[in-house]
């Protein structure tokens, strides 16, 4: 019971938050926390989780955020319903970029995921009869309020979360682990490590586009350096490394503090942003190099070890 | 027929020879030693026997079926599975998690699996430390570990490259007889091995390696005295005496 209390309490709070908060700023930022909790959640499954870093899931975000639009400009259809069109595109795009880059070890994949997003990005920028080019795209429909969007995205966020924790709880999870320790030795025992990978990738680019597709119905306008940017590859990295890489709970501890920070940052000098921002993440990974999560883990088992070596040495 | 056999097998690395037109069985019930001075091709053979590498030629049938173009994880699902010379544990899961990813491997099913993973560690005298670690475990446990992951898988055929080497005697004392123990359950084994006493103790048969050729075979006493194998590893003036 203790063990559910804790995540009904978020519930809770995360549900009627919206009817207590009537600040349209905090409800902006709340959205923009579970987004980034959301693909930080997709990210770790394939680079905490497997041990598969990627530097270009923005290709991913960015397929879903236009595959969406587009279907919405073009011919009308939901933005809802073309949001699943647009993660069954990034998952089947995600095919290849595995199957060819997985077979290899070492930094390959990592590699390729630039150039890949990189190539995606140009694409979608000179095919201007499709997609707008440079100018991106407008959503002139009226998709509903910030409250609206709130729920919608935390429950994309959730169904996430379930995804990504049934796939760590299940068999999969010691594949997962196991690859990323040592891949020959995974495959020595019988796991099928290259399939395994590219599932994973597929899963985690899937729910990356929904999240790009979210953002491009909630902004109502995308463009190639919007929604393909680096930066948006980089920002998930950074909420799971600093909430804790390869914990379920680590990214979106990270959208937490990362989504807030990087906007107050902006408010204070849109010209030194970057550079204070950056100097943040310096020095946070030289004090908790394994995110907040596995340090806060780590300060309670030796507070729970030192409190045991007291019941000892008073027993003794 | 044989569970394991091996016929012409070769693999070159650019212009060098490892393995050259290797002949080998191994029946169903025997423990092998599979012998050689340092870079005769022991390991390439065990990596080619399991997917790891891709022989340049020759035949590979296990249990009847011939493993050519197979994957690592699918030779080890139809029971051939190895170990690694240098250790491979999973740093960073239990000593327990490290064993159930063969079990997890092998079945879906968790009842089962878990039971796989118990009786190997239980087997290989692990299951006091199933929480630990593998970082707190001294290289005995480590070497035990790694055994205990591959027994986890439920081989028909256990390949052990150098399973010996770096324990204690007293720990290298109890290897011969789990060893023994492993192959009543029906597990065939097959190890490289340099420490030819241990050799000569546990093994029914060994081949010894020379160059990427078999230069001898037969029962360890007879090869330990064959004037090839005495030449291979000593060089040619002991060999006469």
């Amino acid at each position: 019971m203790r063990k559910l209390a804790l995540p009904s309490l978020a519930g809770v709070i995360l549900l009627v938050y919206p009817l207590m908060v009537r600040n349209r700023f905090f409800l902006h930022l709340s959205v923009m926390v579970l987004l980034y909790a959301l693909l930080g959640v997709s990210w770790n499954l394939l680079g905490g989780y497997t041990g598969q870093i990627s530097f270009g899931h923005a290709a991913f975000f960015g397929t879903g955020a236009y595959t969406s639009t587009l279907l919405l400009l073009r011919f009308g259809i939901s933005p809802w319903l073309g949001m699943l069109v647009g993660a069954v595109l990034a998952l089947l795009l995600s095919l290849p970029l595995g199957w060819l880059t997985f077979r290899l070890r070492g930094p390959y994949f990592a590699l390729s995921t630039l150039a890949f997003a990189e190539i995606v990005r140009v694409i979608v920028y000179n095919w201007d009869t499709l997609t707008g080019g440079g100018d991106g795209l407008n959503i002139s429909t009226d998709l509903g309020g910030v409250v609206r969007f709130y729920y919608i995205i935390l429950a994309l966020t959730v169904a996430a979360l379930l995804v990504a924790g049934a796939c760590v709880r299940s068999r999969w999870g010691y594949f997962l682990n196991a690859i990323r320790e040592d891949e020959d030795a995974a495959e020595a025992l019988g796991v099928p490590a290259t399939r395994m990978k590219v599932i994973v990738l597929a899963i985690s680019a899937f729910f990356v586009a929904i999240g790009g597709s979210f953002f491009a119905s909630y902004q109502l306008y995308i463009n190639p350096d919007l929604v393909y940017e680096s930066q948006i590859s980089i920002q998930m990295i950074v909420v799971t490394i600093v909430g804790g890489i390869g914990t379920l709970e680590g990214p979106v501890v990270g959208a937490l503090i990362i989504v807030p920070l990087s906007e107050y940052f902006r408010s204070l000098s849109p010209v030194a942003n970057p550079l204070i921002y950056g100097l943040f993440i310096v020095v946070f990974m030289l004090f908790l190099p394994q995110g907040i999560v596995s340090g806060v883990q780590r300060l309670l088992t030796r507070r729970t070890a030192a409190v045991a070596d007291q019941h000892v040495s008073a027993s003794v | 027929m044989s569970l394991l056999q091996v016929a012409g097998l070769t693999c070159r690395f650019g212009g060098l020879v490892a393995v050259n037109r290797f002949d080998f069985a191994v029946e169903s019930g025997e423990i092998v030693g599979l012998i050689g001075p340092n870079g005769a091709g022991k390991t390439t053979v065990f990596s080619l026997l399991t997917g790891f590498l891709r022989p340049d030629g020759g035949h590979i049938v296990f249990d009847g079926t011939p493993l050519a173009g197979m994957a690592p994880h699918e030779i080890c699902l139809r029971g051939m599975v190895r170990t690694f010379q240098n250790l491979k544990p999973f740093p960073r899961l239990t000593i327990r998690e490290n064993v159930m990813v063969g079990a997890m491997a092998r079945t879906a099913e968790r009842k089962l699996s878990t039971r796989y993973a118990d009786e190997a560690l239980e087997l290989m005298g692990l299951a006091d430390m199933a929480n630990r670690m593998p970082n707190e475990l001294p290289i005995g446990h480590l070497k035990m570990l790694e055994m205990a992951k591959a027994l986890a898988t439920l081989p028909r055929l256990l390949l052990l490259d150098e399973p010996y080497a770096g324990l204690t005697p007293s720990e290298g004392a109890q290897l011969g007889d789990l060893l023994q123990q492993i192959r009543k359950k029906g597990v065939t084994i097959c190890l490289i091995e340099h420490v030819m006493r241990f050799v000569m103790a546990v093994c029914d048969r060994v081949v010894v390696l020379h160059h990427g050729e078999k230069i001898a075979e037969g029962n360890p006493t007879a090869v330990a005295s064959d004037p090839m194998v005495i030449k291979a590893y000593l060089g040619r003036a002991y060999a006469g005496s």
